[in-house]
């Protein structure tokens, strides 16, 4: 049973970071953008989402990198104190190195600094939660953050309207008996090609057939586009994200139904819908922005809490149960409480603010 | 549980099909209105009518209404 616990440290903020540019999904061309199977309208109906932010030039890390200096700036914390940094992405900005590395050096951050990336989607913020806790509740580092998310992908394609662009920050500190986190995660890799990029890593190195068009449910794709068995992953999830609620409340001795709000990965909005109806949760407690982002991976927990909470929540003490589930495959819930938390406007940022990278 | 009962929480998931269209035998991908957005819908219906998790694979290999029905019901 994969439950974890940690005291003494607390969310001090959460910002978020999209593009500028919005794109509908009123306008998919259907066998092109989406299956020929439905119409546009159909998709928008089953999936929830209307539009999103989507950028061809701006990385995960450039939306995060924003994300990060404005809930730095607000939250007046000074950058050498912030001596931990995880990346959560499945979109780093190379092969290598790690981008958390690079995003110590663009954020002015002590070399005093540990850094390090993880390469998890839908689960992510929650798996990254866990991992920054876990190094600030020794109080030996007290000032931490937490970038996830994920936007331009490694090749040229047309991009699947289910997903939208976003790079959040979520600021963590250590305080003297703070109530902290209570985790639970599942992993469950037999299901590791219900979402996969199969070519481009080590085991199926590029190659001309890489950029083969094949057809893969009713869309024609090439192997360095991300593959979904959209029946399997919905079948996952409106299963394993209820169970894993329940386990954590039965594991910590609560019950759910006193939180303040549950905040759901943004699948879709079926998947969603589902899962907040087994779990019989007062819609009025589930917020939700896939309609105005998409699918935004591992940043679509942050960046619900930041687009849909911003003025509700932060001054009150406010119970949160978050739960993360998709790509892996894999799943995480926490619970915490919030209180006196920081919450920046959304940063939108310009395709022509991206100047940051290395060529040959 | 019943296959008459089944066929109409199944008919319920289509918005443009007839229902008395939709039968035991029906080979159900061959409606005009079937697509992998209803597919969802039947798994969330499966779901919760009858606490049976549907994969991609139980419902590449169903041909009819019926042979749905006979997947849920082993899986019961």
């Amino acid at each position: 049973m994969a439950f974890l616990e940690f005291k003494n440290v607390r969310i001090a903020g959460i910002a978020a970071g999209v593009p500028k540019n919005v794109v509908s999904n009123y306008t998919l061309k259907q066998g092109e953008d989406i299956s020929a199977d439905y119409t546009p309208e159909a998709f928008v109906e089953t999936t929830g989402v209307k539009e999103r932010r989507c950028s061809e030039t701006l990385t995960t890390s450039d939306l995060s990198f924003a994300a990060a200096e404005k809930l730095i700036a607000e939250l007046g914390w000074d950058k050498k104190e912030i001596e931990a940094l995880i990346f959560v992405s499945q979109t780093a900005d190379y092969f290598l190195p790690a981008t958390a590395c690079i995003l110590q050096n663009r954020l002015g951050l002590s070399k005093e600094c540990y850094a390090e990336d993880v390469a998890l989607g839908c689960s992510g913020w929650v798996y990254g939660l866990s991992n920054v806790a876990s190094l600030v509740a020794t109080g030996k580092i007290k000032k931490a953050l937490l970038l996830a998310g994920d936007a331009k992908k490694r090749s040229k394609m047309k991009r699947d309207p289910l997903f939208g662009d976003a790079g959040t920050a979520t600021a963590i500190e250590y305080v003297e008996d703070a109530t902290g986190f209570n985790f639970h995660f599942g992993t469950n890799g037999s299901g590791y090609d219900a979402i996969i990029t199969p070519d481009g890593g080590s085991r199926n190195q590029v190659s001309p057939d890489s950029f083969e068009l094949k057809e893969y449910e009713g869309k024609m794709m090439h192997s360095l586009q991300t593959h979904m068995k959209g029946i399997d992953v919905f079948a996952f999830g409106i299963t394993t994200a209820p169970k894993s609620i329940k386990k954590l409340a039965e594991h910590f001795e609560f019950d759910y139904q006193d939180y303040d709000y549950f905040v759901f990965h943004q699948a879709n909005m079926k998947m969603n819908n589902q899962i907040v109806k087994k779990l019989k949760l007062e819609p009025e407690k589930v917020p939700s922005c896939m309609y105005q982002f998409g699918n935004t991976s591992s940043a679509s927990i942050p960046l619900t809490i930041v687009s849909q909470l911003k003025g509700q929540f932060e001054n009150q003490l406010t119970k949160f149960i978050c739960c993360g589930f998709g790509v892996g495959l894999s799943w995480g819930t926490v619970a915490f409480d919030t209180q006196d938390v920081l919450i920046p406007e959304i940063v939108e940022v310009k395709d022509d603010e991206d100047n940051y990278g290395y060529k040959l | 549980m019943e296959l008459k009962d089944f066929i109409e929480n199944f008919a319920a998931q289509f918005d443009d099909t007839d229902v008395s269209e939709i039968k035991a035998e029906t080979v159900f991908k061959e409606l005009d209105e079937w697509s992998s957005l209803i597919a969802l819908s039947l798994i969330a219906m499966v779901d919760e009518e009858y606490d049976v998790t549907l994969k991609g694979e139980d419902i590449r290999t169903s041909n009819t209404v019926e042979d749905l029905f006979n997947v849920v019901k082993s899986k019961q």
